[in-house]
């Protein structure tokens, strides 16, 4: 081999090692186009769906219960629009970070294809949790717009609520990627984490009513979930609510860390997968 | 001048080694292959050379680079076959080629190109828009070998080509294949088929629990390890041993298996004349030239192919 032939191969991935997380974000969003008009209707349909049975329907009695203070001063649309956001997103990190991951690793191994490839396997992790971020930011955005026509984000900081979503949504969904990344056999795991940890989270974490509400010991429930310290959140930026600045930034710090930690497990148990 | 070479390469999964202080060296343009049964460690060989599993130990340099540091840039200049097919079946076949395209950072229109050229290549060019499950084994590997080729590799591993694929499937694939091969595109292939191996490979190592048996061209293996002819003589499964004992002097060498004895010998006629005239009647008679079935057989008491 010349040495003009030694340095083309040596420039061979300049393009891949820049920019090869992008190119597995662009797999995604095709992958995401095939089923468009599903997906698209989803967003749409279910802030509707929220909105009709708890802003309007459960709404009308608790505001009714509530006195004048409405809950944490405010009506109960404005109370659990921010929480509703975050739980939306939530719920997409959750399917997204589950079964595509095994899928992408066994049943149509298309991860194993991207790393036959230049790509690294630290930029298929970065590739789907970006495009996850994408999505979640987009379909929250979608979230937020309804509500706010509706009266239930009245802050002129309420647009936050979108972003503190998706902090959210990577905090709970990556650490749920490291773990998807370890299974080799489907036996019903996720369906457990649907149940025992997904649906919990979404009733306990200070979502649909305040977390104090709930008996001291089930409290630290919230205190441990990404949705309680993201509904908190959404609410100082979704209403203003009234919240120490200390506990803001914990709830900032718990999301940033968890989601950061949660990534870089889910990197290093992809590496032992895809380089065997 | 070496595209891909291997000294002493091992791999160990815990105490178990999957390869065994492997060596060998591919020149540019030549076609390479790995001969063995299931579980030899011809795969495992093609990962690391592959860039996607770090050996235990030895050397390797694939390309002049390696794998350890320049993985990226191996794979980019890499085509890869894999055992298992592992096309995006959520995508339509031409769509396949676009996103594989794009990981070796190529321009979208370059892709769009050559993916035309290549489904025509891959006998595909009226089934673009084809949901990938809607294809047969056969057309999925062509695709496959298609995709492997968006990045005009220099290399092309080849992992089990024609395994589970039907006899006309099979050949249309080598068809291909042969084409790349005049092309001048370097193959590196494993199989445990010893006619798909004659067909493809200029040069072979056979390989049987993580190591190197033997190496050489197919014709110089056969030469080496077997003899111009074989006679394949079946008496009955009670039978084959005591009509075996009777002919142990007749040709070169005897291997006995369960349901026939084999004969090797240059001439195999002159053997089979010999065996009547010891008064043996066999059931059926066979006379073959050797392959390298017998190669293996010899080298490791076993067949190929369980």
């Amino acid at each position: 081999m010349s040495s003009e032939d030694r340095l083309e191969l040596r420039r061979a991935a300049v393009r891949p090692r820049a920019f090869g997380a992008w190119y597995v974000t662009e797999h995604h969003v095709r992958i995401w186009r095939r089923y468009l008009g599903v997906n698209v209707a989803t967003a749409i349909g279910t802030p509707f769906m929220f909105l009709l049975a708890f802003g309007i329907g459960l709404g009308l009695l608790v505001n009714a219960n509530a006195g004048p203070g409405g809950v944490d001063g405010v009506s109960y649309l404005v109370f659990i629009a921010p929480a509703l956001i975050a739980t939306s997103a939530v719920t997409i990190a959750s399917d997204e970070f589950s079964y595509p991951v095994m899928q992408g690793l066994k049943w149509n191994p298309i991860y194993i294809g991207m790393h036959a490839t230049p790509i690294t396997a630290r930029q298929v992790v970065d590739g789907l949790v970006l495009f996850v971020a994408l999505r979640v930011t987009a379909t929250t955005f979608v979230y937020f717009l309804i509500m706010a026509a509706f009266g239930g984000v009245p802050a002129a900081s309420g647009v936050l609520t979108v972003p503190v979503a998706t902090f959210t949504a990577l905090a709970f969904g990556t650490p749920l990627f490291a773990y998807a990344a370890t299974l080799r056999e489907d036996r019903g795991q996720f369906a457990v984490v649907q149940r025992v940890l997904v649906l919990p989270l979404t009733l306990f974490s200070g979502t649909l009513f305040p977390l104090e509400q709930l008996p001291a010991f089930l409290q630290p429930i919230g205190w441990l979930s990404p949705l309680w310290h993201g509904a908190e959140l959404g609410r100082v930026v979704g209403y203003g609510a009234e919240r120490p600045l200390w506990l803001t930034a914990v709830h900032l710090a718990f999301l940033v860390v968890l989601a950061l930690a949660g990534w870089r497990l889910a990197v290093r148990v992809m590496r032992g997968r895809l380089d065997a | 001048m070496t595209v891909i070479s291997a000294t002493d390469l091992v791999k160990r999964y815990g105490e178990v080694a999957a390869v065994d202080g492997v060596s060998f060296e591919v020149a540019p343009g030549e076609s390479f292959g790995l001969l063995g049964p299931n579980g030899a460690g011809k795969s495992t060989t093609m990962r690391m050379v592959g860039a996607v599993s770090t050996r235990t130990a030895g050397e390797l340099t694939v390309l002049g680079l390696d794998p350890d540091e320049f993985g990226p840039e191996i794979r980019a200049r890499l085509g890869v076959v894999p055992q298992q097919d592992n096309l995006d079946n959520e995508l339509r076949v031409r769509e396949n080629l676009l996103t594989y395209g794009r990981y070796f950072g190529l321009p979208r229109r370059l892709i769009a190109e050559r993916a035309d050229e290549l489904l025509e290549f891959a006998q595909l060019a009226d089934r673009g828009d084809a949901k990938v499950d809607e294809l047969s084994g056969g057309m999925k590997r062509r695709l496959t070998i298609a995709r492997a080729l968006i990045n005009e590799p220099r290399i092309l591993l080849l992992d089990e080509p024609t395994t589970g694929l039907d006899p006309q499937a099979r050949h249309i694939l080598w068809d291909r294949l042969f084409r790349l091969k005049e092309q001048g595109t370097t193959l590196l292939l494993t199989t445990h088929y010893m006619d798909e191996a004659e067909q493809l490979c200029d040069r072979l190592v056979v390989v049987d629990h993580g190591r190197i048996m033997a190496e050489g061209s197919p014709a110089a293996l056969i030469r080496q390890y077997s003899t111009r002819e074989v006679l394949e003589v079946r008496f009955g499964s009670e039978r084959n041993a005591a009509a075996a004992a009777a002919l142990a002097d007749v040709g070169d060498r005897l291997e006995v298996l369960p349901d026939r004895v084999l004969v090797y010998a240059d001439d195999g006629e002159a053997a089979l004349v010999e065996v009547t005239a010891r008064g043996l009647q066999p059931l059926t008679s066979l006379v073959r030239r050797s392959s390298l079935e017998d190669v293996f057989l010899r080298l490791t008491g076993r067949s190929l192919i369980e």
